[in-house]
């Protein structure tokens, strides 16, 4: 069988697998479209936590962050689990209890007021706007690879999908969609990982890979893998892979603020409004964690091995022996080489080969490189390649068999729409439970509330296909930055204010949040779209922010409620009974 | 949604008082494995011990923090479903 055919069977095969679960479990009523009727188990729940929680961009582009960063990336793994820490033990426990359809609902119900609620409405949208334009690019990117179609028709078919599961059922739907995708995704990624780890350290389990020794020189000539890949980052010119380059205070804030932001995101937060009780609430936190660390434990393994195996085959290599995988991602035109000093032999160095994007003649002609027509830069590298390949070109790379590089490709494809389905069913909510049903029109029927949220995912779904197509890439690289920043200034504090204190009232919720999101977005704007320079105040920079605007927000918050009136006495009688868990019940408008 | 019965206000009080002491009992140790050896004292303890052939603190930052998240949560569960039990809200024994 070719390659082609092997695509085609895993994607066709996965796809209805999607569709087949989605027809037996459509949505009737809210209580199914919004929170799967509060039954879920908690083991199957962590796994369409997990699949909801980690991206198109964790699938596809972390582990080709940490080979190219090596220790500063450590602020994605820890800051990303580790804000799961804190979403398990000061949010969602008691946001169950609360026992709501949304996010938006604690916001509007604990501070007494439509105002609140609004805010927490355009947050939530932005927030899920921001990452499902990412998903839809990256479905998009993996079609376009696979079957030669354009990109367009790719991030179509994957609307067609995620609307057809998410927009008919609903929360039900999503859930065990969710599970299927995890299943994928876990095999997607390890299965290529053991292989290679096998080939460069002899070592079965890829975890223990990074810690294990570089065997593939034999086995009297072993070292340490992390040493092998020092030397050769040294040799090259590269700090060492251990070392990093950020200042600790940058990496700190970065990490708090990604933990925070993590904390707050509100697609994960409302999958834990689908369990029984409290206390499934905490077991299915431990399983989600688990089926997350199973990933997050090979991404680091795996970037130490691209990397060594990528300088290790690329470098000091004659392009006319050049492995095939190098020719094949140079056709695709994410891989380029310039011939800096005419030896023929690829050179690959610290700094960058060329300015910008490859900009290539034309196709390849005879056996040589594609000529590009950039501006070539005077360091001695001669090699450019796109950070984003490594895990997809990881199976061919290693010469693993065919049916796993297909495998790969339906793990994406599964990482961007189960993130994408999770984040449309808050986006969808937004519109027709917190704004149509609270605050515009409250008689609202059940059956007219599914049909808006319906509706409204059918238009965010078209908003973001086109933002697929048309990605606004410069922007969306930096607003991503905004996301978790937003998401750690506003939705964290707030709520965590509204649990933790029963003299919090609506004045200070306001200020708190209107000052935090207002110094976030400003430092942001001001570093990414005013000025061109980086001397950031504090050497903090816009990805780290978000920490210093929950700081303000839980400050301002403070100070204006001391001086403003108690909330009302239903207010805190609600606090005082969302602190203990019991009478969890179903969940309800 | 009711309002807290007078016979039940001090178990509820207990049972908060007793969360708070558990949710800061896990965040301090949470705080300290990550933006502490992770991140503060990284390079004190990367020439303090290896992790196979990784350098200590590099091992925390990439993998020992994640096992570390997950064995608290363990610990959470475990102590957050002992504290029902002791004060007498254990979930699956009432309704």
């Amino acid at each position: 069988m070719s390659q082609d055919s092997w695509n085609f069977l895993f994607i066709g095969l996965s796809f209805a697998m999607y569709i087949g679960i989605a027809i037996k479990s459509r949505a009737g009523t809210t209580r199914e479209y919004y929170v799967a009727s509060g039954g879920v188990s908690p083991f199957a729940n962590g796994m369409a936590t997990a699949a909801d929680w980690m991206s198109a961009a964790t699938f596809i582009s972390m582990a080709g962050s940490i080979a190219a960063s090596g220790y500063d990336a450590s602020r994605f793994l820890m800051g990303w689990t580790g804000g799961f820490v804190l979403l398990t033990t000061l949010i969602v426990p008691y946001l169950r209890k609360f026992n709501k359809f949304t996010v938006t609902d604690f916001l509007g119900d604990r501070f007494y007021s439509n105002f609140a609620r609004f805010v927490g409405v355009v947050c939530a949208i932005f927030i899920c706007m921001t990452y499902i334009m990412g998903q839809m690019r990256g479905v998009g990117l993996v079609f376009s690879r696979l079957f030669d179609i354009s990109i367009t028709s790719g991030v179509l078919i994957g609307a067609a999908i995620v609307f057809f599961y998410a927009g008919l059922g609903g929360m039900k739907g999503i859930t065990y969609t969710q599970v299927a995708q995890y299943c994928v995704m876990v095999f997607a990624y390890t299965i290529p990982a053991v292989y290679i780890s096998m080939l460069l350290t002899g070592n079965v389990v890829p975890q223990f890979g990074l810690i294990g020794d570089f065997t593939k020189d034999g086995a009297e000539a072993a070292v340490p893998l992390l040493t092998k890949l020092n030397e050769l980052n040294t040799q090259l010119g590269f700090s060492k892979y251990t070392d990093g380059s950020m200042s600790t205070t940058d990496m700190f804030c970065i990490t708090a603020a990604l933990m925070c932001g993590t904390a707050g995101l509100p697609h994960v937060i409302v999958r834990f409004f689908t369990v029984k009780s409290v206390k499934a609430v905490r077991r299915s936190a431990c399983w989600t964690l688990g089926c997350i660390a199973i990933i997050y434990l090979t991404a680091p393994a795996v970037g130490a091995f691209v990397r060594t195996n990528l300088i290790s085959e690329v470098h000091n290599t004659p392009y006319a022996s050049a492995p095939s995988w190098l020719k094949n991602w140079e056709d695709r035109g994410l891989i380029a080489w310039v011939d800096k000093n005419k030896d023929g032999i690829m050179q690959y160095a610290s700094g960058k080969a060329i300015e910008g994007k490859p900009a290539f003649e034309g196709e390849r002609s005879g056996d040589g490189p594609r000529a590009i027509t950039n501006t070539v830069t005077d360091n001695e590298n001669e090699f450019y390649y796109e950070n984003d390949i490594l895990v997809m070109a990881n199976p061919e790379m290693a010469r693993l068999p065919m049916w796993v590089v297909a495998l790969v490709m339906a793990g994406c494809v599964a990482a961007a729409l189960s993130t994408a389905a999770g984040l449309l069913l808050v986006l969808s909510t937004s519109i027709s439970h917190d704004l149509m049903k609270k605050i515009v029109s409250p008689g609202m029927s059940d059956k007219v509330e599914v049909a808006w949220a319906r509706g409204a995912s059918f238009v965010f779904l078209a908003i973001a296909a086109y933002f697929g197509i048309n990605p606004p890439s410069e922007f969306v690289a930096k607003t991503v930055a905004f996301a978790f920043g937003l998401a750690a200034s506003s939705f964290f504090p707030t709520i965590l204010m509204g649990i933790f204190s029963k003299r919090m009232n609506r004045e200070g919720a306001i200020a708190g949040m209107i000052a935090g999101i207002g110094l976030t977005l400003g430092y942001i704007v001001y570093f990414q779209f005013i000025v061109d320079h980086t001397d950031y105040i504090l050497g903090i920079s816009p990805e780290g922010i978000g920490f210093v605007g929950m700081m303000v927000n839980f400050v301002v918050a403070t100070l204006v409620s001391r001086v403003t009136p108690a909330p009302p006495q239903e207010i805190v009688d609600m606090v005082t009974n969302i602190r203990v868990p019991g009478e969890a019940g179903e969940a309800t408008h | 949604m009711s309002s807290p019965q007078p016979s039940d206000t001090s178990k509820h009080d207990a049972h908060w008082s007793g969360s708070l002491k558990i949710v800061l009992f896990v965040l301090s140790l949470w705080a300290f494995i990550s933006l502490g050896c992770g991140i503060l004292f990284r390079d004190f303890l990367d020439g303090l011990f290896n992790v196979g052939g990784a350098p200590g603190g590099f091992w925390i930052a990439q993998q020992g923090a994640i096992i570390g998240f997950l064995i608290l949560l363990v610990v959470y569960m475990v102590l957050m479903n002992g504290l029902d039990k002791k004060c007498g809200l254990d979930e699956e024994n009432q309704a």
